[in-house]
């Protein structure tokens, strides 16, 4: 891990995770610490450990897809960057500068240029709240100098770009379909003109003839604005049409950064193999995928050496004690497998 | 005859505006170890539709018209009395959510044993047998132990396999399987469909699979139905479908897939979204969102906007639009001429 | 930008106006089907309308000692014989015309129960909404400093207040500011359960993804809380407030009761209640029992209207 840690991004990177790590805490507060274990006081803290030593780069104008399975820390990722969540270790820096540990009022610069969209369209809108509201808020809180007129036509280009009818405004959250009130969460994140966009799952509460629309969507912005995003999901159909690099997480870590074309062409982690072959596909008749033996592991009490070695079908004396660190290909893919590694794989 | 027959099935539900037609017309036969998939977004009707067969649709919702028959006797007029004797012993259930079928106070061997006991006539240690022999079938690591377990021990898809072994534990003709994997992560997915599909084979167990998922629905199932706004526009053999789809929301449906464009360029959507139940719009409920609703002259087809579309036999599959209708006419006088 | 935009827009109804949206809301077409409810609000209604006109309403003051006649006491209502006409419900051992009475001590009622929620649901709201979003040490003290406050009862915070009052400032300072001081008392001492229904709801709101768009946008934390998390708490806060008057109303009177509320010169229900008990063995029934018969009257309308919001209000039961 510690081999890239420290390789700093290259010149147009806009985002730098470097070794970030996030543990959240399950023992509750001081008192509900206190454990008697054979006649003795003694304080036990347990820790769900999120992510575990992140480092990704993410260069202006790409799309980064961070894929993975529900516990994987992709959303930790994606809320740590956004400062939802402070990082229990490790930094992330916005263009140059160090964002992690700014106070509320610094950050609010960085907030008018990093923006984020959430996964479920039905509580991402203030449910008291008009379109119209929603959509000026943000406005009014970054361009205090802005005038009435000026508020109102922002909103209505930024409404009419997502293909929102202006003139509904005034209506409440809960009168629009999900695909819709997905597309005014979009305004609300394009409205104050960011340059880079967190997008959690934004398609996956969907149903597929809206995921297209709100996916196109999407790509639209990327196109006209210039947007940089991170986008996290589990679909991995949708990383392949959507994604310029791919960073597939387990278990709070990376396990392989690619292209998105290398990465679907030739997955090297065994984990990213199993992953592409469980994608259900139409063409084929059977499920016909790589079968992972167990279940994942909790990420409170986190396994030795590689994080997948229980389920992987390659793993070896050394994948149980030691940590895999990400290793630089031939063709730049970077992958953390001592399989790989030894070329036993 | 067929082991399940669903004839015009009409299901509606109560509301204080008036009754909203959540099913219409629902014909489908479903053969002794066949396996149906039952495909749609959220609002369609697939999930009111499964649960209708064994007249399980909870107040509002009713059986306004129609019969479902499984093995010559009609479900939904049967007394509840004798409807339970199906439920859970002839036909079986297995829905998104394990928590729905699983007792959380109970552990997993106690509730099978309950189950089992509450339709047969047989020991608790058969019982228990029988149990463990279900859990070995669906590859529950150490059967033993998780007997007796709680639910809350264990994983998502382990709850899920559990599921799927009370759903066999009476050796039911047929499941119906209500988006079973739907929570769960994709290899996990994997494993559980390949699991279902096995033991279906296997037993000869009819299965009736709903979901919005179009590649799970192509690698299980051998029929399926196209759902939307509550009735059925396509269903047919689900190769020819998934290969040749003839209803232009079935062909949206599959050109929207993320696979079915090239990356970077935008995908094949369909416009707008799903009308509420309440809203339909006149005539075939889907022409607001359909690209053919014009005549290769420019024409609006009037009739997509005035009449609801019946049935037309295409190939093995069955199509209910005006378009699909109209070149087949055009096909067939053109044979005739010839 | 893109031909996604979406042509289902015909579709949309038109935007209604604020009456037709109430017209049509689930609120009134319940109220319609429930006839409890519709008794209830009208009682309540009818009960907050005499009490609030009760100066033009009453046929006396019984406030004016000039109109109170010594001699006219304890006369019975008037189907029972000995009645006098003049004085439709009876007069009370000082000769004050029951009818009159009644109405302005409903209205001194009303007053400290209207007055005292508000001002449980003023420190209440404000300390929930604090302990469910900034969480933490501020959580964990007004939460204890909550169960501080329950664990005295309405009745030791009265007499300890009471008692500090006509001690300090002796018994005629303590009647003369007896509503503003029972509005305190019993304000200061239900806050709790307004801080703990909120702090409650809050910390299920803080978890939408609404209130982390909020946060994302930079928005403060008071902002956020006021106008983003506030609103989307007033359901559950509503329907206490229900209760709480309903438990305002009822703690007045027993304070009343036990002499440590309203004096009786300027009686509340309560005080009524209390000052009738004396004379039921005598016969004189009336002055005890048709106050009280008031009380029982709006505490239930409002005890009803109270569960009748709370199922409308219920999210999980609630169809639109």
């Amino acid at each position: 891990m510690t081999a890239q840690a420290h390789r700093t991004g290259s010149a147009e990177a806009l985002l730098e995770i470097r070794q970030l790590e996030k543990r959240f805490s399950l023992s509750g507060d001081f008192l509900d610490q206190l454990r008697f274990k054979g006649g003795k006081l003694v304080r036990k803290q347990e820790y769900v450990h999120a992510i575990n030593g992140v480092s990704l780069d993410i260069n202006r104008g790409e799309a980064l897809c961070v894929v993975g399975e529900s516990g994987c820390g992709k959303s930790t990722v994606a809320r740590t960057v956004m400062g939802l969540l402070s990082p229990s270790a490790g930094e992330v820096h916005y263009d140059g500068t160090r964002i992690d540990n700014l106070g509320s009022r610094q950050l609010l610069p960085f907030r008018k240029r990093m923006q984020m969209i959430f996964q479920n369209p039905y509580a991402s809108l203030n449910p008291r709240m008009t379109i119209q509201q929603t959509l000026e808020e943000p406005l009014r809180l970054h361009h205090p100098d802005w005038n009435r007129q000026q508020v109102v036509d922002q909103v209505e280009q930024v409404m009419t770009s997502v293909g929102i009818d202006p003139d509904w405004g005034k209506r409440f959250g809960h009168e629009f379909s999900g695909g819709q009130r997905q597309r005014i969460a979009i305004a609300r994140a394009l409205a104050v003109d960011p340059e880079f966009i967190v997008a959690d799952e934004p398609i996956s509460a969907l149903d597929v003839s809206i995921q297209a629309q709100v996916l196109n969507l999407l790509m639209d912005a990327q196109r006209e604005r210039n947007l940089t995003y991170l986008f996290i999901t589990h679909d991995l159909a949708v990383v392949e049409h959507f994604g310029t690099r791919v960073a597939v997480m387990y278990l709070g870590t990376v396990c392989e950064i690619a292209d998105t074309a290398t990465l679907f062409a030739k997955p090297r982690h065994p984990y990213t193999q199993a992953l592409l072959s469980a994608i259900p596909r139409l063409d084929d008749d059977g499920p016909q995928h790589i079968r992972l033996t167990g279940e994942v592991p909790t990420p409170v009490n986190l396994p030795s050496g590689c994080v997948f070695h229980g389920r992987c079908p390659y793993a070896n004396a050394r994948c149980r004690q030691e940590v895999p660190a990400l290793q630089t290909q031939d063709d730049g893919v970077r992958v953390a497998c001592h399989a790989v590694e030894e070329g036993r794989l | 005859m067929a082991l399940l027959e669903v004839n015009h099935l009409d299901v509606h539900f109560a509301l204080r505006k008036g009754d909203v037609h959540a099913l219409r017309d629902i014909n489908f036969t479903l053969e002794r170890g066949e396996r149906l998939g039952i495909v749609g977004e959220s609002g369609a009707g697939k999930s009111v539709a499964a649960f209708s067969l064994l007249n399980l649709i909870a107040k509002p919702g009713f059986i306004a018209g129609g019969e479902v028959n499984f093995e010559g006797k009609t479900l939904n007029t049967m007394s509840e009395r004798r409807l339970r004797k199906v439920r859970g012993n002839r036909i079986s259930m297995i829905f998104q959510d394990p928590m729905m079928t699983l007792n959380p106070v109970l552990s997993i061997g106690e509730q099978m044993i309950e189950c089992l006991k509450a339709h047969r006539r047989i020991t608790t240690k058969a019982a228990r047998a029988i149990a463990l022999d279900k859990l070995q079938q669906v590859q529950l690591p150490s059967p033993d132990t998780r007997l007796a377990q709680y639910p809350h021990e264990l994983s998502g898809g382990m709850r899920q396999r559990v599921i799927i072994a009370i759903a066999l534990l009476l050796d039911p003709d047929i499941i119906i399987a209500d988006e079973p994997t739907t929570a769960l992560d994709v290899t996990i997915q994997a494993e559980i469909m390949a699991l279902l599909l096995n033991l279906c084979e296997q037993h000869n167990v009819g299965l009736i699979l709903i979901t919005h998922d179009l590649g799970v629905v192509s690698q299980v199932t051998q029929r399926m139905l196209v759902m939307y706004a509550g009735r059925v526009i396509e269903q047919g053999p689900t190769r020819e479908i998934i290969n040749d789809p003839q209803h232009p929301y079935t062909q949206g449906l599959i050109n929207a897939l993320p696979q079915m464009a090239t990356p970077g360029e935008p995908l094949n959507q369909i416009r707008g979204s799903m009308p509420s139940l309440s809203n339909l719009p006149s005539g075939c409920a889907f022409h607001p969102r359909c690209n053919f609703i014009r005549r290769a002259d420019g024409q609006t087809r009037p009739a997509c906007v005035e009449q609801v579309p019946g049935f037309v036999t295409s190939g093995n599959c069955q199509v209910a639009c005006h378009m699909v209708a109209e070149l087949l006419e055009d096909r067939r006088l053109q044979e005739e001429s010839l | 930008m893109t031909d996604s935009a979406d042509k289902s827009a015909a579709a949309m109804p038109a935007l209604p106006g604020r009456w037709e949206r109430f017209r049509d809301s689930y609120l009134l077409y319940s109220f319609k089907r429930d006839v409890i409810a519709q008794l209830s609000l009208l009682t309540f209604i009818a009960l907050v309308a005499i009490a609030v006109f009760a100066p033009w309403v009453s046929p006396m003051n019984p406030y004016d000692l000039a109109q109170i006649d010594i001699m006219a006491s304890e006369l019975p209502p008037f189907w029972i014989d000995g009645s006098d006409p003049t004085y439709w419900l009876g007069t009370d051992a000082q000769g004050r015309d029951m009818l009159s009475t009644i109405l302005y001590g409903a209205r001194v009622s009303l007053i400290i129960g209207f007055g005292a929620v508000a001002l449980q649901a003023i420190i209440g709201v404000s300390f929930g909404l604090m302990a469910g979003y900034l969480g933490g040490r501020v959580d964990a003290f007004l939460m204890r400093l909550a169960d501080i406050q329950l664990s005295f009862s309405t009745l030791m915070v009265a007499i300890i207040v009471g008692a500090l009052v006509k001690a300090i400032f002796g018994g005629a300072t303590f009647n003369a500011y007896a509503v503003p001081l029972l509005v305190v008392i019993i304000g200061l001492a239900e806050w709790p359960q307004y801080a703990r229904t909120v702090r409650a709801s809050v910390l299920a709101e803080r978890g939408k993804e609404y209130v982390d768009a909020a946060r994302v946008m930079g928005l403060r934390s008071k902002r956020i809380m006021f106008r983003h998390v506030l609103p989307n708490t007033l359901s559950p806060i509503f329907v206490i407030s229900t209760v709480q008057i309903a438990n305002a109303i009822i703690a007045e009177a027993a304070l009343s009761f036990l002499g440590l509320g309203m004096p009786e010169t300027h009686p509340s229900l309560g005080s009524l209640i209390k000052a009738g008990f004396d004379y039921i063995q005598s016969g004189s029934w009336w002055i005890t029992l048709i106050p009280g018969a008031v009380l029982v009257v709006l505490v239930l309308s409002i005890n009803l209207l109270g569960d009748w919001l709370r199922d409308v209000m219920n999210p999980r039961l609630y169809k639109g």
